[in-house]
């Protein structure tokens, strides 16, 4: 088995991008992992036509959980919710790369159930949507 | 109280020699399986311990020839299985010394064992203003049962602080006392996440002169600890099978005789009543009035030749043995350069459970590194999230030892968390 612990994914863990608060956000969404203890909030601004102009992530966890948050900010980052709704939990696991555990998968797509959960309730469509989001775990 | 020493009453000193770990090793198959390549670290001992061969074998002996329920078939195969079932009872009671197999409930593990004491002598016992005592290193099992009950009798709970090197607050424990009002003290014997062996035998007497009864977690010490219930004079003692070379899904409520007959039933159904009518029943004596339903007959009988196990290699020399692997493994983990490890320092004020952090390592991908080599560990809040809210951490990696662990596991293990410092370029 393959480390997934490259430099790529050390570096976001100890110097995350776009980790922080916005000013109230137009949409916000908290979640945590309760086997592990990992905890992601992401917050968002859009404009007049649902692009996203700001992105933020806070949290504390695992090396895994912090990084491919960290990673999903920029890759959302200028996309439109339409887009993001088409974020699928292979575009992260390619953006962390390496193979994971079923354990630890929990902890790589954590960051992307929260984004769903809040554009989601943003466009008001949670409760059509909660298959896709529980699908993420 | 952190003077105290932790195993009662030494009697004589046994040469640690005398525990054959190489021949111990060869009891328990799942010891030898390999995982890519490479034979297994088991350092899990405190989540669920390892099964040896006569335990396996006794299950399936049970399921293939005397497989029948128990207590009332009158044909051969039922009256072996209630025998065996029994004799089970008799020797668990016999283990912990017990005044009578009739002290000694079978319930499916301790986290069991402390609902039926919360739900039955709780609910019987509790009241508005009334108050438990409760210490910040409790496992999750030892606190939300309280909190249920405390909600519905509006008692409440009280935390007895733990000092920075990992014990119990002594003095903070005889202000909750002399506060008054506290119907029941439940502490841990030992620490799931510290190691801590708590004095509990003094914190029992010190209990019991302000009437309050005590009952014990005995998960992290039946295990590993000689425990003599009568020495202690607890009134409840929990524990789990599973953690001690016996089945999951059988544990042990012992109660002192005379508070199990004062207490109500917890589970209503056969096998606990004596007549049933349309509106009213009346129940078995104990310990039948609390084993409603068909139980685990298998766990329980499985969970005796268990406790035949470790009486064979003797509970003395396993905690001498334990006692030196955990002197060896804090050596040599304080040996690693920007390593944390928590509770206290002294093999004989604490168990073989070793919990810590490295650098800015999270305990989760510490886990998942020390996996690629084969090393089983636990990582995170182990259940105990009070008290990692007191350490100041979120999560530490675990890792909890056995008697059939060695030096050269624990030789794994550092070399293994050297290479994920590498990994982590620390």
């Amino acid at each position: 088995m393959s480390s997934i612990y490259s430099d790529i994914i050390l570096d976001y863990y100890r110097y995350p991008r776009n980790k922080g608060q916005i000013t109230s956000p137009r949409i916000k969404a908290k979640d945590s992992n309760p086997l592990c203890g990992d905890v992601i909030e992401i917050q968002m601004q859009v404009d007049g036509d649902n692009r996203v102009t700001e992105i933020k992530f806070d949290g504390h966890g695992c090396a895994i959980s912090q990084a491919s948050a960290s990673m999903l900010t920029e890759l959302v980052k200028g996309k439109t919710l339409d887009d993001v709704r088409k974020i699928a939990k292979e575009n992260v696991l390619e953006l962390i790369g390496g193979e994971l555990s079923a354990v630890r998968m929990k902890c790589a797509l954590l960051s992307l159930k929260v984004l769903k959960t809040g554009v989601y309730t943003y466009l008001g469509s949670l409760e059509e949507s909660k298959e896709e989001i529980s699908n993420l775990s | 109280m952190q003077t105290s020493k932790p195993t009662p009453r030494p009697k004589e000193r046994v040469s640690t020699l005398a525990i054959d770990v190489a021949k111990i090793r060869e009891d328990f198959p799942i010891l030898h399986r390999q995982v890519d390549g490479r034979t297994i670290a088991y350092l899990d001992n405190a989540a669920t311990t390892q099964k040896p061969k006569q335990v396996i074998d006794t299950l399936v002996n049970y399921y293939t020839n005397y497989n029948a329920n128990i207590h009332r078939g009158i044909y051969r195969i039922s009256e072996e299985a209630t025998a065996a079932h029994e004799a089970a009872r008799a020797k668990i009671a016999q283990f912990i010394n017990a005044s009578s197999p009739q002290e000694i409930v079978f319930v499916r593990g301790t986290t069991e064992a402390i609902n039926l004491v919360a739900q039955s002598w709780g609910r019987h016992n509790l009241g508005p203003g009334d108050g438990i005592i409760l210490t910040q290193m409790e496992h999750h099992s030892n606190i939300v049962p309280w909190q249920l009950l405390c909600r519905e009798k509006h008692s409440h709970l009280k935390y007895v602080g733990i000092t920075d090197d990992g014990h119990l607050d002594g003095s903070d424990y005889q202000m909750q006392l002399e506060n008054g009002g506290a119907k029941l003290v439940t502490v841990s014997h030992a620490s799931n996440v510290l190691g801590t062996i708590n004095p509990v035998r003094e914190m029992i007497r010190d209990a019991h002169k302000h009437d309050s009864r005590v009952l014990i977690d005995g998960a992290q010490s039946v295990p590993h600890i000689p425990v003599d219930v009568q020495d202690l004079d607890c009134d409840f003692l929990a524990f789990s099978g599973h953690k001690m070379c016996g089945p999951t899904g059988i544990g042990v409520l012992y109660a002192k005789k005379e508070l199990l007959d004062s207490m109500p039933p917890f589970h209503g159904g056969g096998e606990m009543i004596r007549e049933v009518h349309m509106y009213e029943s009346t129940w078995k004596d104990p310990p039948y009035k609390f084993e409603a339903g068909t139980t685990n007959i298998a766990g329980a009988i499985g969970l005796g030749t268990a406790v035949d196990y470790l009486n064979q290699i003797g509970m003395r020399k396993i905690r001498l043995r334990e006692q030196e692997l955990t002197g060896y493994a804090l050596d040599s983990l304080s040996r690693i350069k920007g390593i944390s490890i928590y509770g206290p320092k002294e093999p004989s004020q604490r168990e073989g459970v070793v919990s810590f952090n490295v650098g800015d390592i999270h305990a989760h991908d510490m886990a998942t590194l020390l996996d690629e080599d084969a090393i089983c560990v636990r990582s995170g809040h182990h259940c105990a999230q009070p008290l990692m809210e007191r350490l100041g951490v979120s999560a530490t990696t675990r890792a909890s030892f056995y008697l059939y662990n060695t030096e050269q596991e624990v030789d794994r293990l550092v070399e293994s968390l050297e290479k994920a410092k590498k990994v982590f370029k620390l």
